[in-house]
Parts: C-alpha cells; structure tokens; sequence
C-alpha cells in the first residue's frame, strides 16, 4: 500500500519521465527522503539548503496545500496523492 | 542571440539566474523560480527614442523594443495608450496635492489591464506556433483571453472558479472560449492549470507563457511615464492579486530609468489588497520578505489569491522604494468604487475600490504626504462586477410620467436634505 506523487514536468528528467511515482513514506517530508534515495538530486531541487520547502514549490497532499496542515510533517497514508506544483502568476 | 529573437536575448532564472532558450517554459528546472525574459538593452536603447515613440501609434505596442514578442505583433494591436485622468475632485476628496487615474477601465478590447499581458502572450504563443490558448483566471484574464482568441482564430479554454460574478462569466462565454467553472478558489484552478498545462500542449498564457504575458503589464508603466510628460510619480498605487503587476510597474521605471528615457528620481510603490485576501499587505505591515498563503474571502475576487506567485518581489519592490503594503474591508472597496464613480465619472470593479480605499488610508496616514503627486492604477471596468456595488449604488425613485409628480418628488426630497 502506498501513496501517490506526481512529479511536474520539471522533475521528470530526474525520475526517467515517471508522472507518478509510489512511495511508502508516512509524512511528506518522509515521502521527499525516499523520493531522493531512488532519484538522487531531487530533493536539492525541491529544498533549501535549511531542508525547507523551497519558495517557489507548492505541495499538496490531497489537494491542499501542506503549509495549511503540517508542512513537512503532514502525515500521508495509503491512497493519498502528493501535487508539487511550482508558483503560479495570473489573476 | 539570434536575430530572429527581435530584442529578447534568452529566458533566466530571477533566482539562480540560470539561462533558457526562448521557450514555452517557465520555472527554473533547478529551483523553480520564475523565469524572465533578457533583453538586449543596447541595441532597444538605439531605436527607443522620445521621437520614435512619439512618431508611432498610441497602442501599447509604441515600446515595441521592451515587449517579449519576436516579430511585430499579431494579436491586439490596438491595446493600451489608456487615459492617465487628472482627478483633481478625487484629490480633494482624499487630501492629496496632486492625483491621477491610469484608466485600464476602459482597455481594448475587454476594459481591463489584462488585454495588454494577452495579446502579447498570445502574440508570442502564434511565433511559437501554438493553436491552442488556455488560462486559469479569476475573470478580467479569462475575458481577455476569449475576446482576443476569438479575434484571431486560436481555440481558447479559460478556467475559472465557478462562483464568479455573471457579468465575467458572459463575457468569457460569449466569445465562443471553452469556459471551465472549477469548484473550488483560484489558488485550486491554479494548481489544476498546473497539472493540465503540464500534459496538453496548449500555451497557457499564464503558466508556460508567463515569461511573455507577464511583461505586457510594463506597458501601463511606460504610459504613465510618457503621459506624465516624462518623469516618474512620486507615488504609484497599484492593487496587488499575485504581485506580478505591482513588480512590472517598478520595472518599467526601471528600464525607461536604464534607456536614459526619464530622469531617476525617487518614487515609491506601494501595494493594496483586500483585507479579505492580503497575504501581501500583511507581511508588509509585519516586515516580513515572506508571506504566510490565506483562502481568500473577499468582494474583490479578482484579487483573491491567496497563494501569490509574486508575492515575494512585490515585498522586495515596497522595501527598495520604500513604499507601503495595506489593505481595505469589503465596505472600503464598496466606498472607493463610489468615490471614484462620484468624484472622477469613472467605475472601477472591485480591484479600483482596492486601490481607491488603500490610497485613502495612505494619505490620511501620511505615507503618501499631501502635498506630493500619486497615480492610481486602476485595472478593471466596474460593469463586470455590478453585483458588488448593486445594493450601496443608491436607488432609482419611480414615479408616473407626470410633471406634478416628479415635482411633489423634488419639494419633498428637498425638505429631507434641508
């Protein structure tokens, strides 16, 4: 049993074109530490330096955005699905 | 470069400043940071004269040499050149020396700002050979969007929450636009548009063209220097949805400052949002270079964002020009609307009661001083969101069509006001 990411079209050069990848994890900050184990460099790009989601990177468990819940923290079962989602100008 | 670029050199990150070809792509593959368009400033400061832009038409399109399109443009060719009005009442009204209206009510073709970010968007989605137009928006940019499609043949999905007012709905609908009214707010469209943009090959204007579509709004700036007679206001109001307008404004100043156009002198932005949805003003208020994202409960929904991709460097424009954030209740916005119908003749949708109410607090606060100059940039028609201001309009007094009485009307109203 596993949750669902999906991987932006920006990653995707990182997972072999995967759209969808399952991971085991049960917090989303675990979620990112095994998305890192199989695709070495992913998490650079979604992290800063102090291990914080990067600005410009929208998560989402479940359709809502984690800084909502519990950021990194936010625990995630089997079923759910995780969004990254870079920032989105317009209006 | 390549020459067939016109006067864009590449795309770069505004965060890590890495280079891109002149794609359909916006975010940094390394850290997601939006992706900006470079020009080559030497070769626009050779051809951007005062007496070029005079000689040529009063569109948008008379800074040719500072707007993301390769070609000359062939969507849109009559947007922009908008009236900057002098409002001498409205600046009495709110005790200020000087006062003006960038008026983007009354924009070609769909009476907002967002017809100048479109048709340079969709100018640049036909260099890049795209059918297919799409945008997720909260109205005045689905509007746009549908309108200037239509006017050129490209098929358009716009997507919009669902609970939009009427008025932005028809006239999305009415263009013939595949219009898609998703359940939820903005920032959940936004966040779909991201996943769609990802898997169709469509140009979204404000996704995988936002490099391009996002430089469209420095032409309000550019105009608002020129039509000033060359010199930058000392105080610019602009209302802030993702902060992406507020940050062209400061770099349309920026540029024209550059190109040796108009003499640097200080100015400051300053931003307004709705207290309903103001994760920018807020942080501005606390002195924070970042904001926490809200869900959005405002009258202003063009302005409900409550994730704001730009929210960042609005903040860092307000810091470096010293300017303000601050925001206003859904009963400011109504009295601002008034104001401006009342004082000017001109009505603003909700986002002008914004930037009405916000320039009202500011200057009675004093961080606009009375005796200096401000403009306000207003960006939308108030015939878009009548719901909005329908019960604070006043109301109409019925009678026969009689002279007796519409005068018994008269002397008994007359009575009331002495």
């Amino acid at each position: 049993m596993s949750a669902k990411i999906r991987i932006p079209t920006p990653l995707r050069k990182l997972t072999n074109n995967e759209e969808i990848v399952e991971v085991t994890a049960d917090t989303v900050g675990g979620a990112i530490a095994e998305l890192q184990t199989r695709f070495p460099g992913i998490k650079e790009r979604l992290l800063d330096e102090n291990g914080t989601v990067r600005r410009f990177v929208n998560v989402y468990v479940n359709e809502e955005d984690i800084r909502f819940l519990q950021n990194q923290q936010t625990p995630i079962k089997s079923g759910d699905e995780i969004s990254i989602i870079p920032a989105i100008a317009g209006g | 470069m390549d020459k067939n670029d016109g006067f864009m050199k590449a795309l770069k990150c505004r965060e890590c400043g890495r280079e891109y070809p002149l794609a359909a792509t916006h975010v940094c593959e390394f850290d997601f940071g939006p992706l900006e368009v470079v020009y080559d400033y030497d070769r626009a400061r050779q051809t951007l004269t005062r007496a070029a832009i005079a000689s040529r038409p009063q569109t948008m399109w008379r800074y040719r040499e500072l707007l993301p399109i390769a070609r000359e443009p062939t969507v849109g060719f009559q947007v922009g050149y908008t009236p900057l009005v002098k409002a001498d009442r409205l600046a009495r009204q709110l005790g200020i020396r000087e006062l003006w209206i960038k008026n983007d009510t009354v924009n070609y073709p769909t009476l907002s700002f967002k017809d100048r970010v479109v048709s340079v968007a969709l100018s640049r989605a036909r260099e890049l050979g795209f059918t297919t137009v799409a945008c997720a928006s909260t109205g005045n940019l689905a509007n746009s969007v549908a309108a200037n499609a239509a006017a050129v043949g490209l098929k358009a999905y716009v997507f919009i929450p669902a609970d939009l007012e009427a008025g932005k709905i028809i006239n999305s609908l009415v263009y013939g636009a595949n219009v898609i009214g998703i359940k939820g707010h903005y920032d959940e469209v936004n966040r779909l548009c991201a996943e769609i943009a990802g898997k169709f090959g469509w140009a979204f204007v404000n996704v995988n063209m936002r490099p391009y579509y996002a430089e469209g709004s420095k032409s309000m700036g550019f105009e608002i220097i020129e039509q000033l007679g060359w010199r930058i206001p000392e105080h610019t109001v602009v209302c802030m949805a993702s902060g992406s307008l507020l940050t062209k404004i400061h770099k349309s100043y920026q540029e024209f400052i550059k190109l040796g156009l108009v003499t640097e002198t200080k100015y400051r932005v300053h931003g307004a949002q709705a207290t309903g949805c103001s994760p920018i003003s807020t942080a501005q208020k606390a002195g924070l270079d970042f904001f926490k994202p809200v869900k959005p409960n405002t009258i202003a929904k063009s302005l409900a964002i409550g994730t704001p991709a730009d929210g960042f460097y609005a903040l860092r424009v307000m810091k470096e020009t010293n300017g303000t954030g601050e925001d206003v209740s859904d009963d400011e916005i109504r009295e601002g609307i008034k104001l401006l119908a009342e004082c000017e003749g001109i009505f603003a949708e909700t986002a002008g009661g914004v930037t009405v109410g916000v320039a009202k607090k500011l200057i009675a606060t004093g961080k606009i001083p009375a005796n200096d100059s401000a403009v306000l940039c207003i960006t939308g028609n108030g015939l878009k969101t009548l719901d909005a201001v329908a019960t604070g309009a006043g109301r109409t007094r019925e009678i026969r069509p009689s002279l007796r009485e519409f005068e018994a009307l008269l002397e008994v109203e007359s009575k009331i006001i002495c």
